[in-house]
This record gives C-alpha cells, structure tokens and sequence, in this order.
C-alpha cells in the first residue's frame, strides 16, 4: 500500500486516491486537424515501462485535487510529485533517459 | 511410558482446571495452557493425519510453524478450521478435531491409502490423470483433498478494523524486541510492539538468554521483562499489542496486523469486543525481531508421532510444565539440542542417548553432557524409528556404519536454526546464504527496516547434515507431505527452478507456507543439482505469515454495509405508504407503491395511468446536481457537452449529452442557465458523483486555464416531480408565487421562486411526456411539501409513481435512458444526434465522431418498435429482418406493456435502423418467435402537444 505525499494534505494511504494513468498526454487539436493515427495513438498507447512512471493521481477521498507522481514501476520508490501545472523534475527526467 | 504434566513449574495455572475435547473425548487442562500443550500433558500423542498419506502425525512444534496439529475448532456458526493446536489458547468447553481425518486422528479410516504410498509421489496427478481426461477424476480427488471445512452457518462474530501509525513498529516481543521497543521509547519515538503470543519475552519465557551480558532464567528473566514493560509504560504513548501477529509487509512500510481479541475466551467472550482487530499500520520504521524456527532433520521415519523439534520439548516444559515422554533421545547437529536433554533430565525424564552427527562436538558442551551420564553418539545420524503409533525405538548408524537400537518415546532433533525471514522477504529484500552458519539470512532492505537478534542471524555453529539416506520416507514438508525422496524425483525430472520445485512437489504450499520446511528442501535441492543454496535460491515469501480469517479482513464492511445504499429524504414517507423500495444506482427508491392485494405489475400501469389522466407524483432526489459557475463556465459545458450551452438564455433549460474521448455517450441531462457565469446541470442518478469528478478532471488536468466552479449539490437538494393533466392546477392550489401559465411558463424553462411557501426552484422539464414540473427544494423542506400535494392532490386522483411507472412513461415517449438504451459503443449519430457532428468546437470526443468506425452506415442504431399480432417486446430479445437467416440484427433495448396505448412499446438498437423505418423484424424468443416493425420512437402523443400544453 503506497504512500502518497498529497501537495495539499501531506502523505495519506493509497485507498484514498485514484491513478489516472499515464500523465503528460498532449491532446492533439484542433480536432479537424488531427489524422486518425494521432487521434488513435493519443486514446490507445501508453507507455508501460519498467522503471520510472509518470503519472496523474487523485486525492478522490481527499481534497479532490489531481497531480503528478513519478513512481518505480518495480521498486514503487516515490521519486517526485508534482502539482500538474508543473514540468517534469529535472531529477526524475534524468532518472528516465 | 507416556507424556504428562509436571507436578510443579511452568507458566501455567494449576487453580484453574479447564474442560475441553478432542475428536469427541472429554480432558482437562489448565489456564496458560494452548490446546497443543494440553494434549500432550493428556498424553494425546496423535494430533492429526498427514495431507496426502493419512499417516498419523504428533505435535512437531510449540509455536506457529506447527505443520501436523492442523484443528476444527468450536462448533456452529463459530467453528473455524485448520488452526495450529500450537496457537489456540485453551478455553473452558472448548471443542476440537483433528482435520483430514475421520472417525478421529487415532483411527483414521482414509489410512486404507496408505498402502499406496509409493505410487502417491510428486506430480503424481500430472502424471496419473491425464487421460483420458483431467475433469474426469477432478471431483473425486477434490473430494479426498483438504483439510478442515468451513462452518456453513453464517460468521456471527464481530471483526473490526484500526488504523495506526508509528515512528517505529517492533515485530516480536523476544529479548531483542524488547530491547528494542524500551530503546526506541527512550529516544522519544511513538513505539508499537506486537507480540503474536499472549505474553512479551518470546524466547526468554521458556529458554536462558543472554541479554546485554547478562544471563537471565526462569525468575531473572520474569523481573526483566516485568522491567521492560514498566519502562515502556513509563514512556507514555508505547502501544503494545499481545496475540498480535504481523502477517504482511506491504510498501512503504505498510504492515498488516492481526490482533485475535477474544479467540482465547471462546464462548464466554464479552459481546463489546470484537472477535479479531486488522491493524493496518504505517511505520516509519520496522524492527523485525522475529526470532528463529527451529528445522527439522531429515531422516527415514522423522514424522511419527513422538519426534519432535529440540526446542519444543523444552519449551513444553519449561512453559507448560509438559514433559514429552518418559525416555528422550536427541539428535542434533548443534550444541543447542543439549539444552534440551539437560533440562528434560531437570525434569524426571530419562536421557537415553544424544546422537550427534558431528565428530567432535564443542568441549564444553560434550564435558557437560558425559558430566550428566548422557550417553553422547559423535559422529552418527538416527536412521530409522518404529514405534505404532507412536514412537518406541530408534535405530542409530554411526560413523563406522554399526547400526545401534535405542528405545526411546522422544526424540528431540534439531537441524539447526532458520531466522524468521517471512517478513523482510515480503518486503521486497532478497535472502542471503550464510555458508558459514548454513541459514538464509536477510540481505540488504529496501525498505525503512531492519532485523535484529535471530532474526537477523542465528549464531549457534551448526555441521552440514541435510539428507540421512536410510529405508522409509523422510518428510521435508511434513504438512503437505513432502519427502526427501520427492525432492530427489523433482531432481532427476530436471526441475532445478525453486519455483519448479514448489509447484511440482507443493513443497511450501501447504498453510504453514513451509515455515520448517523451505531451508531445508532448497538446501537439498542444491546438493543434488550441484549448486550452492544461495544459487537455487529461495522463493520469496508472502502474505500472510500465519494466515488469515476472511473475517478479520472483511472487518465491518459486511452485510448491509458491504455497500451502504443511501436513502432518500422522503424514505419514511415511502417506506409507510406501500412503497417497495428496491436499489437502483446505489440509491433505495421505490420500485411502485402497493395497494392491498395489489399485484406489482398492476400497480406500475395504475400508477402510470394516473400520470396520463391526473396526476402523479415522482421523488426524484437522485437527480444529479452540479453548480457549475465562473467567468468561463459557458466556454468550458460548451466544450464538455456534445451541443452547445452558451447560447441558452437565462431562465432557459437545454437536454445536453456528455461523451468520453472515444465519442461514446456517457451521461446526459438538463442544463438550467442561472445567470451569465452560473448553470446548474443535471445528471443521470448513476452518474452523479462520475460527471462531477470528470468535470474536475477536465479542469484541472486539461483545461487548466479555466476559471470555473464545480459544486456537486446532488445530496442538499431534494427534488419532487409533479406531473400529468392536472399537475399545474395542483400546483396553483397549493400556491405559487410566479405564473404558471403555458406560454408565461413554457415548456423547458425554469422559475425560482416559492411553492406552498417553500423556496423552491421549479423545472418546466418532463420524462413522462405531460407538463411536468420539477420542484428543488432543500432536503429539510420537501417532506412537508410532499405531504401537501399528496393532501390537496387525493380528490384528483393524483398519486405517487414509482420508477417502474416512471420507465413505461418515457419508453411510451421514445426517451432514452443511458445504460439501458445506450452502451459502451453507442456515439451520438447513434441515438439520432448527427447534428452534433456539425459542430466546429473541440469537445470532448469530438474527433472520434468522425473516424472511420464512427461514420458506417451500418451501426447499431436507436429506432422505435411496435408490436405486430400482439408481441411482447420484452428488453434483451433479439431481432433480425427476413434477409438474414442466422445470428442477430439487434436487440430491444427497452420494452414493456403500455396500459395508455393498450399494446407493447418499445425500443431496440438495430444494424442501420435509421434506413428501415417501417420493415418488420424477425424476433426470437427462447424457442417462439414474434414479428416487431420499426417505428418512429415516439409511440405517445408525437406532436408533443400534452407535453407544451
């Protein structure tokens, strides 16, 4: 059971939240500008990596409020949260390349 | 020669004699005692049958690794199975049988198998079953497989769940733990000590120890410990918790305790508390202190009852005043063992031989021994036992390869000292092998944690002896029968993964999850592979350590609070005037509300006929209810709804559809425009809390620019639903303070204003297709206005409606209703809302209304269904027109008898319906089929003219 340090509330127990998935997905507009493999990529394929994760969390039980968690997919260490108006840590970025 | 209780010592109390049973036999034991204990001071020898074999099998341990002493304990609703006799703390009436057995574990008659033996091996049913037919002989075997059975009455214990945190969490109340725990709260940390035994000391209970250099027994370690809970105490906030045991260690430090409260009382345990508590703590530290188990030796015929690990001997005695038997015979390879042919001399028993597998055993301990007349064996290994049922003599191959008989009735072994782990691999650490001390220890963590005393490495100088060769089985696993021999075949088979090995043989997999079996089955498997231990390596340990009743992790959330349903302000009222409430959408609403002897058909056609020809009343308090306000609140429901909002003028209302980003309808309601920069929108019940969260999940993820206010309201406001011909007279008497005429009040408009009085904001909206008036009111008031209608409204026939009048209503009126009508493919286009497509704005799903799928001509499509010859059109039944002979066109999607029309109506998702406006359908009904045409979806006045008027 994770433990997650809410921006706003501090850290809770993981019942309270919900993952979101993948976090960072730019939606391709205007709509009538995008080709049906952008459209099809942007809803279907999401990285899946063994190693660090990004992605979007809700404090549902909680404030409510979304953000951003990059989380080891194997050893589930916490490297950064983040709130989702900000870019992705250095640290974690250079964990990633 | 038998076991039995000491006349003086141990932790027991003499002054409390408690009756209990085993397999239907009347005994008495002692407070203090555990029902292991107490079977052995009756001299019960045989304590259950073994898993495969049937063979009879004695106590093996003192403490939780027992594999053999597996119990049915107490009767009815509160019998539980498969638990260690080691665990369970005597009680007074207390009831227990042997599992896997019948009549009794002495005379056990599924021992016809035995003879069968050599045939039951490892992969025995991989081999044995496979033709022709697995299945075949699954239930039989099923049948014969298992240990103890679950009360078929309901759990009527109560199970409570806590949360608690920590600075340091301690697991194991042994002199290290202790230490631990007093340090920890010294330094100012927020301790939590958990202990699985009903009292701290562990080991020091019933062995010397050496704590801090100083040697404590018997009273000495009594006062220390008394000594550590004072100074634990004295720390103020220490919590420590006995009959406690940490089960999972789980991420970041997440671990999951279970205390048994009142197991220990039985029957005669208070109704206040709880039968067990899950403690689910977060740590910032774990100290695990868990002490060692003892392994067995493997040796032919090392599980007949009277063999048993050096430690538990002594720990009977010591802590039970249970002296094992008469005659004693230890077989070690380690100085520890001797402890226990010293001590069980102390206690009247005899030592007939110490059979050490080393050639030169310590000095000190050898002097100690020849000192005490034990007549000390180097260099040799017990190779077989006889004894029916129980152990009588055993036979001893000593370096030269004599072989030697002794009789004996005990026999105390030890393999050497495993430290305890399950819970460092469970958090993720890897297992290191010692080749020095021979024993997995922990490795690195790799989480905030460490092990301490012999948890963390047993220290006692152990010699190499993991296989005696000799005739007859040698049990590795004793719980799931597991041989020496098994191993071997798994060997020469080719499995060399320890996770092979596991699965072929089900070495481990049994309930102790192989507690005295692992080490030594790894050890072995190396020896015979060529490999060292640490390269087999060990499967990693999980949840749970000992295991888990369903109950305790269920914990209150059972019965009606599995899932709370919520209630309705106007529940009570409801609820006395025949309503039948059923759920729907997690919600108790009334399905229709029943006359005397009225059946529950009749009543939703009376009341749906009311709506048509009086009035009705609906309690529509589910409704979803969002107050979506901001400079920016247009821009953003323009871009979350499918249509557009910002064009609604105040005052006004507008049906809208939300879709996900795949183009699938997801919801849908009534937007009412408050002011500018202020909407309230309407959702289905089930959707409620969804639309809202989806709204926040849009602002803040995506559109974070917006300056925009989501309110969900659902659950402050009430809202009745006044409906039908007369709905608007009704709603004059009990008074209005604004017009209500048709064009002063228009259909798909909206007031605020008072109704009888009450503040009250009044939709002109209508699911039933007469002028309807939805009334908001606030939770507090809607009781009272209820009842006002239902009064002035009786001379007028007007009446309440459930949801199942409220179904056939909108079905007359071709509405759709999500979910029903609708499902995870159905886009816009689908339900006759192309016009979206013609939209420019970017909203949400809007590009896939146009991919490829999206655009075919042959989707599933909404259309109206009426009956030809009478058919019932009853949902679900599938249809196809006369150009197809096989599989399905469509489905009815909703359909039920309409009293107003006096035939069925309905509506059905059919392949390009749009285009076959008029073709009759071939629909299919179990074995009977029936004709339905297609038609438009509305089947109740089209022109809509009742609805404006």
């Amino acid at each position: 059971m994770l433990l997650l340090h809410c921006p706003w509330c501090g850290p809770r127990d993981e019942p309270e939240f919900v993952c979101g998935g993948q976090s960072h997905m730019v939606r391709p507009e205007p709509w009538h500008a995008v080709d049906e493999a952008t459209w099809g990529h942007y809803l279907f394929t999401r990285d899946n990596p063994k190693g660090v994760h990004l992605e979007r969390w809700h404090h549902a039980h909680g404030c409510r409020q979304w953000f951003n968690v990059a989380r080891h997919t194997v050893t589930h260490e916490i490297l950064a949260i983040y709130r989702m108006d900000e870019p992705v840590p250095n640290a974690v970025a250079g964990a990633r390349a | 020669m038998s076991a039995g209780r000491l006349y003086s010592g141990g932790r027991i109390d003499r002054e409390q004699p408690l009756a209990f049973s085993f397999d239907g036999r009347d005994y008495i034991g002692y407070a203090g005692d555990t029902l292991a204990s107490a079977l052995l001071a009756n001299d019960v020898r045989v304590v259950g049958r073994s898993f495969k074999y049937h063979r009879p099998r004695g106590l093996l341990a003192a403490g939780v690794e027992e594999p053999n002493a597996l119990m049915q304990v107490g009767e009815g609703a509160a019998s539980e199975a498969n638990l260690r006799a080691t665990e369970v703390e005597l009680y007074a009436g207390l009831t227990a049988r042997a599992v896997n057995c019948w009549p009794s574990a002495r005379f056990d008659v599924g021992a016809v198998l035995r003879p069968l033996e050599r045939f039951l091996t490892a992969g025995f049913y991989y081999k044995t079953f496979m033709w022709p037919d697995w299945h075949l002989f699954e239930r039989y075997i099923r049948k014969a497989a298992g240990l103890g059975r679950p009360s078929t009455e309901a759990d009527t214990s109560r199970y409570e769940t806590r949360y608690a945190h920590c600075d340091v969490l301690i697991v194991g109340s042994g002199p290290a733990g202790l230490a631990a725990a007093v340090a920890a709260a010294a330094d100012g940390q927020r301790v939590i000590l958990c202990e699985q035994d009903p009292q701290l000391g562990g080991r020091l209970r019933w062995d010397p120890c050496v704590v801090n250099g100083q040697s404590l027994d018997g009273a000495t370690a009594a006062a220390w410990i008394d000594a550590q809970v004072a100074a634990l105490a004295a720390a103020g906030d220490a919590i420590v918790a006995t009959r406690t045991t940490a089960v999972g260690y789980f991420d970041h430090n997440a671990v999951t305790l279970v205390e048994r409260v009142t197991d220990h009382l039985g029957p005669q345990a208070p109704a206040h508390l709880p039968r067990q508590r899950l403690w689910q703590v977060r740590a910032g530290k774990v100290v695990l202190a868990s002490g060692a188990i003892e392994r067995p030796l493997v040796f032919p015929g090392n599980d007949r009852p009277g063999v048993m690990l050096a430690t538990a001997v002594r720990r009977y005695l010591h802590e039970f005043a249970v002296r094992a038997g008469e005659r004693l015979v230890v077989f070690t390879n380690n100085d520890d063992a001797y402890a226990t042919a010293h001590a069980f001399q102390a206690a009247g028993g005899a030592v007939v031989a110490v059979i050490d597998s080393r050639a030169a055993p310590t000095a000190t301990v050898l002097q100690a021994a020849r000192a005490a007349g034990f007549a000390v064996v180097t260099g040799a290994v017990v190779c077989g036992t006889s004894g029916r049922p129980v152990l009588s003599s055993l036979r001893v191959r000593d370096a030269a390869g004599n072989t030697t008989f002794f009789n004996c009735d005990v026999l105390a072994m030890s393999g050497g000292h495993s430290p305890t782990v399950h819970l460092f691999s469970q958090s993720g650490g890897r297992l290191v092998w010692d080749d020095t001390r021979l024993q997995f220890r922990p490795g690195d963590s790799v989480q905030a944690e460490v092990s301490i005393g012999d948890a963390a490495s047993v220290d006692t100088p152990v010699a190499a002896l993991w296989n005696v060769e000799g005739r007859g089985k040698a049990f590795v696993d004793f719980q799931h029968d597991v041989s020496a021999t098994d191993i071997a075949l798994a060997a020469r088979e080719s499995f060399r993964s320890v996770e092979h090995l596991k699965r072929y043989t089900t070495l481990g997999m049994a309930p102790d999850q192989g507690k005295t079996s692992n080490v030594n089955a790894l050890v072995r498997m190396g020896e015979l592979t060529g490999r060292m231990p640490g390269d087999v390596g060990t499967t990693r340990y999980r949840f749970p350590f000992t295991p888990v009743s369903v109950g305790a992790i269920g914990g209150r959330q059972r019965g009606e609070l599995f899932r709370p349903l919520r209630r309705m302000p106007l529940h009570d009222w409801h609820a006395t005037h025949g309503a039948v409430l059923e759920e729907y959408g997690g919600w108790m609403r009334p399905a229709y509300y029943l006359q005397p002897g009225e059946h529950p058909h009749a009543a939703e056609q009376r009341e749906a006929l009311a709506v048509r020809t009086a009035a009705g009343l609906f309690d529509g308090s589910p409704l979803g209810k969002i107050e979506v306000s901001g400079p920016d609140a247009a821009v953003f429901l323009d871009r979350f709804y499918a249509n557009t909002v910002s064009t609604l003028a105040i005052g006004r209302l507008r049906y809208g559809l939300m879709l996900n980003e795949l183009g699938v309808i997801i919801d849908d309601g009534v937007v009412a425009r408050l002011a500018d920069d202020r909407f309230l929108v309407a959702t289905t019940t089930g959707g409620a809390a969804r639309i809202a969260g989806l709204m926040e999940e849009w602002l803040q993820c995506e559109w974070t620019t917006f300056r925009v206010l989501v309110a969900p309201l659902t659950t402050s406001i009430a809202v009745i639903t006044l409906t039908g011909p007369k709905a608007r007279s009704l709603l004059q008497t009990v008074g209005v303070d604004f017009p209500v005429g048709a064009t002063e009040f228009p259909h798909m408009s909206f007031r605020e204003g008072h109704v009888g009085g009450i503040p009250a904001l009044v939709c002109r909206v209508s699911f039933t297709g007469e002028v309807s008036y939805e009334i908001n009111v606030a939770n507090s008031a809607v009781r009272g206005l209820w009842e006002r209608f239902m009064a002035v409204g009786a001379a007028d026939g007007l009446m309440p409606v459930g949801i199942e009048a409220w179904m056939l209503l909108r079905t007359e009126k071709g509405y759709l209703h999500i979910g029903a009508d609708t499902d995870g493919t159905t886009a816009p286009q689908d339900i006759g809302w192309g016009h979206v497509l013609k939209r420019e704005v970017d909203f949400i799903g809007r590009r896939s209304l146009t991919r490829t799928a999206n655009l075919a001509t042959d989707r599933y499509q909404l259309v109206g269904l009426e009956p030809v010859d009478g058919a019932e059109l009853r949902p679900g039944r599938h249809l196809r027109g006369d150009a197809v002979t096989s599989g399905s066109e469509g489905y009815i999607t909703s359909g039920i008898y309409s009293a107003a029309l006096g035939r069925w109506v309905g509506m059905a998702m059919v392949r390009g319906g749009y285009a076959r406006s008029g073709e009759v359908l071939n629909g299919v009904s179990g074995s009977s089929t029936f004709k339905a045409r297609i038609a438009p979806l509305c089947s109740y006045d089209p022109a809509g003219d009742r609805l404006r008027g």
